[in-house]
């Protein structure tokens, strides 16, 4: 996608463009139209009216061509104005990306001074800086540079400080560069958007600014002339002569305006958290847009999800993220769901309460019935009546889920009082209860403890609390473990196996690692690029994987115990979802394709009394009769 | 087999709460004084949980981070430690995070080009024929080239940084995590290439990895960190095998396998020890089943035990487990 169209799609930027472009040409042909000299004055001819003969925008009190003196004085209005940004741009940058990448006592005593100079008011520092260089266009262009470094200073700091800690720094410094070689290489070109858009939203101010300056005359010094000196100079016939004003305010105001629009078109443009359309608020449910028959329920789970499709529209491209899921889980049931990452895991996790951020999100087919009841597309009032109290999550980032500003307790109160009215005393027992029931220590301490102040197993514990808070019936658990350290881990998943055992929790676990399925799960579920290739019975897939991607896909996972050995590898990489291949989407890097694999779509068909897979040469023989 | 990196007490203290003038607030040890040496041609394993040092650890080798103590000899030669063009022909660091190590305006050619050029000083002409020998050792199409590496899906991109480690030419490479961003499928691609190269080059590996199975599956030797210090250090197949330490047998316990049943290995309330104020005597004695009061006192020292194992521990487990 080009800049331009992008920028095109705001109709106002456009316009500001177009104006822009029509200025700018203007100023620059200016010395070859046929204009009256501009500084030649004829007191005879004084205030002439506009559209009168030989001035077409009438004369001011001099019998200066107001018309000559507009161009010339755009001309160089424009130019100081632009110059000023640059220099300031140019300045303030080097400036913050020297504090921002250097850190430490060098940010401290530069961004002090910036500090200072920032304690001004800028009109009274421009006027300081005028005074001591002496009036002039050229000491205002200095002035109105200089008060704006500090903006400039502050954000490109800010942006250098993140980027200095990126590893490819890390990386450019190992191949041999030096600190200069860095920051003109590596961060330089990181920062100039920022720059861009920095620019591009103040050189109208400056414009201002120096107006300011020339209109008091500290700027350009007679007959030369400039936007804000014929501002100035018209002043006093501003009743009985308005036109001597009313042409350079209007010429400032269309400038202005211009560039305005254009900046903050080019700032939606280059930024490219607007651009991923991430500051759009999602909605309060995904969206839904089912075409063909919706499933009934059709047999007695708590939690049922029949055909699933869960899509991406981003822009005119789609991506199938989940292509049609059937999974049940039942009361004290665990259920694993494993893949890779793009496997579509998550999506489906978060389609069942509606979860998947919409715009982009769209449910497309098929449908998730909990007690008998379909959950797509029900009430957002119905959904969020569930939420968190029928069907609780867990996430993997527990920092990630829980405010930082508010203490556990507070957040485990208000999860609990959100669906039942409840004392906030009684809540807070109840608080501490839960916390007590996933066995985090001095539960009566901790209850007040912000997130930040417990370490990673402890948040996740929060985490899990949190789900319980309300005795939901079904627990999603979105790779609760992944982030944690194995010995921390063991100690959460025996912690999960127990409440369910204890509480007859439904349990629907998402993960990529087939050793915690082994140990936690009942049933597990293996997804490759938005399908369920295979399910079944976690012993029976484990021992005898029946789809060729399973089986090459556990011979991949190392095991501890065997020595140093060579690791089997997948060769290729999954299909992407926006554009799935016909038939068997493992098919390009399965070494039993065959002729079959790519006519049509293969079914999720019975294998044997228990599993189910999708594929028309498994691995193993149909078993005679299953234990 | 000589000796190709070796490090006498090197250590990295931090200063917590830094104030503009005077002292910090606080002092962490994130490496407690370590001595290690690693063989040519050895790939020495590294692993321990999050907050035991071990990233700390790597970047002082590679000079990215000023080391507060210590040592360390490239080929019996002390390395400089002012000069990170030096650090970078000898010692080489993988990232783990494939795509944010690599710069984003960048084209993977320039990304390539600059080790040649700053380290080795190389002409043009012979820029481009070490990347194309470079990418034919690590299975990169030259296409990929003129890309930019947003273009690229983990396994690629890091391939992109193995390539640009040995670009450096330097012999020894720190990975650091070079796979745990990786899916499973893709992980022994990876891994499989490593050793390859290992094999052709002749290189010398320090492999960082908080997965003991990926670790015992490529290392020539183990070394345990548990809170800056090495806890053990032996040949792979025995550390996991038989550990001797306690940690390492509840590291060992811990990782979930296919077929071993779900058991707490070790009371659910343990907490980490706080770097902030450290344990004195051993820091593992809080979670330790065999803790006694020799183990208060002071921290135990590396001491030999059998078959090549080294343990810093006053109650070695025994050799059967």
């Amino acid at each position: 996608m080009g800049f331009l169209s992008l920028l095109a799609r705001n109709r106002l930027a456009l316009g500001g463009l177009i104006v822009m472009i029509l200025v700018v040409l203007l100023a620059l042909v200016t010395p070859l139209l046929p204009l009256a000299d501009p500084d030649v004055t004829n007191t005879a001819e004084r205030f002439q009216k506009p559209f009168s003969d030989g001035a077409l925008l009438g004369t001011d009190h001099l019998g200066r061509d107001l018309l000559s003196r507009l161009l010339w004085g755009t001309r160089l209005s424009l130019a100081v104005g632009f110059a000023a940004a640059i220099m300031a741009a140019t300045i303030g940058a080097a400036i913050g990306i020297i504090a921002g990448f250097y850190g430490g006592r060098t940010d401290n005593i530069i961004m002090r001074g910036v500090d200072m100079l920032m304690a001004f008011p800028y009109i009274l520092l421009a006027l300081a800086i005028v005074a001591a260089l002496g009036p002039g266009l050229m000491n205002a262009l200095i002035a109105v540079a200089a008060v704006n470094i500090p903006f400039f200073a502050r954000n490109i700091r800010g942006i250098t400080v993140g980027i200095a800690h990126k590893e490819f720094i890390d990386a450019a410094r190992l191949s041999g560069m030096n600190n200069a070689k860095i920051i003109l290489s590596e961060v330089l070109p990181n920062v100039i958007p920022v720059i861009v858009i920095a620019m591009s939203t103040t050189v109208g101010w400056m414009i201002l600014e120096t107006a300011g300056l020339s209109f008091l005359g500290l700027g350009s010094q007679p007959p030369q002339a400039d936007l804000g000196s014929m501002l100035g100079e018209a002043r006093s016939a501003l009743i009985t002569n308005p036109h001597t004003s009313i042409v350079p305010g209007a010429m400032i105001l269309i400038i202005v305006m211009a560039i305005n629009l254009l900046g903050d078109g080019v700032r939606d443009a280059l930024d490219p958290r607007l651009k991923s359309g991430a500051l759009s608020r999602p909605m309060p449910a995904t969206m839904v847009r089912r075409d063909g028959p919706i499933p009934t329920a059709d047999d007695d789970a708590l939690l049922a999800l029949r055909g699933l499709k869960t899509q991406f529209h981003v822009k005119d491209r789609v991506y199938k993220a989940v292509g049609g899921v059937d999974l049940s889980v039942r009361p004290g049931e665990c259920l694993g769901v494993i893949g890779e990452s793009g496997s579509g895991k998550s999506v489906t996790a978060l389609s069942i309460m509606g979860l998947v951020a919409s715009p982009p999100g769209v449910i497309t087919g098929g449908a998730v019935h909990y007690k008998g009841e379909d959950l797509i597309g029900a009430p957002y009032e119905k959904l969020r009546s569930l939420r968190g109290d029928r069907i609780a999550y867990i996430f993997q980032d527990p920092l990630a889920t829980l405010h930082p500003l508010y203490t556990i307790g507070d957040q485990l109160i208000e999860a609990v009082r959100a669906h039942h009215g409840m004392g906030r005393a009684a809540a807070r027992a109840h608080a501490i209860d839960l916390l007590k029931s996933v066995r985090i220590p001095n539960a009566d301490k901790r209850v007040d403890s912000y997130p930040h102040e417990m370490s990673g197993g402890m948040r996740q514990r929060v985490g899990i609390a949190m789900a319980l808070a309300n005795e939901p019936e079904v627990i999603i658990a979105d790779e609760p473990t992944t982030a944690l350290d194995v010995t921390v881990q063991a100690q959460i998943l025996s912690l999960l196996d127990d409440l369910r055992r204890d509480r007859g929790l439904a349990i629907i676990f998402i993960t990529h690692d087939f050793g915690v399925v082994a140990q936690l799960c009942d049933r597990v579920a293996v997804m490759y690029a938005g399908k369920i290739v295979e399910e079944g019975p976690t012993n029976v897939i484990l021992n005898a994987p029946a789809h060729p991607y399973t089986s090459r896909l556990m011979a991949c996972v190392p095991e501890l115990g065997q020595g140093r050995r060579e690791l089997a590898a997948i060769p290729g990489l999954p299909p992407v979802v926006d554009n799935l291949p016909e038939g068997c989407a493992f098919a390009d890097r399965c070494q039993k394709v065959r002729e079959g694999c790519r006519a049509g779509t293969i079914a999720l068909a019975a294998h044997g009394a228990s599993q189910r897979v999708r594929c028309i040469a498994p691995e193993t023989a149909l078993p005679e009769v299953s234990a | 087999m000589t000796t190709a990196l070796k490090l006498t007490n090197l250590s990295k203290v931090f200063e917590v709460g830094k104030r503009m003038f005077g002292p910090a607030k606080a002092l962490v040890r994130a490496v407690q004084p370590t001595s290690l040496s690693v063989e040519h041609g050895e790939t020495l394993g590294i692993v321990g949980e999050s907050g035991c040092g071990k990233s700390t650890f790597a970047r002082m080798l590679v000079g990215l981070l000023p080391a507060s103590t210590g040592e360390i000899e490239i080929d019996g030669e002390p390395l400089d430690n002012a000069d990170p063009a030096l650090f970078g022909k000898r010692i080489q660091y993988v990232f783990q995070d494939p795509i944010s190590s690599l710069n984003p305006r960048k084209t993977i050619r320039q990304i390539m080009e600059g080790p040649l050029k700053h380290l080795h000083g190389m002409a043009h002409a012979a820029r481009t024929e070490r990347i194309r020998e470079i990418f034919a050792a690590v299975n990169l199409r030259e296409e990929f080239l003129d890309r930019y590496p947003h273009e690229f899906s983990g396994g690629q991109a890091q391939r992109i940084g193995i390539a640009r480690a040995l670009a450096a030419d330097a012999r020894i490479l720190i990975l650091d995590e070079p796979v745990s961003a990786l899916d499973v499928s893709v992980q022994a691609q990876v891994l499989n290439l490593l050793a390859d190269l290992k094999e052709k080059l002749g290189l010398t590996y320090l492999f960082i990895s908080h997965d003991l199975a990926v670790v015992e599956a490529v290392s020539d030797r183990v070394a345990v960190l548990y809170f800056g210090s090495v806890v053990e250090i032996g040949p792979a197949d025995q550390v996991f095998a038989h550990p001797k330490h306690p940690y390492t047998k509840l590291l060992a316990e811990s990782a979930p396998v296919v077929g071993r049943a779900l058991t707490a290995p070790e009371g659910r309330e343990t907490e980490l020890p706080d770097p902030l104020n450290p344990p004195n005597g051993c820091a593992f004695k809080a979670r330790c089943a065999f803790a006694s009061k020799e183990c208060g006192l002071e921290p135990p020292r590396l001491e030999q035990q059998s078959d090549g194992v080294w343990t810093a521990c006053y109650h070695p487990l025994s050799g059967s487990k």
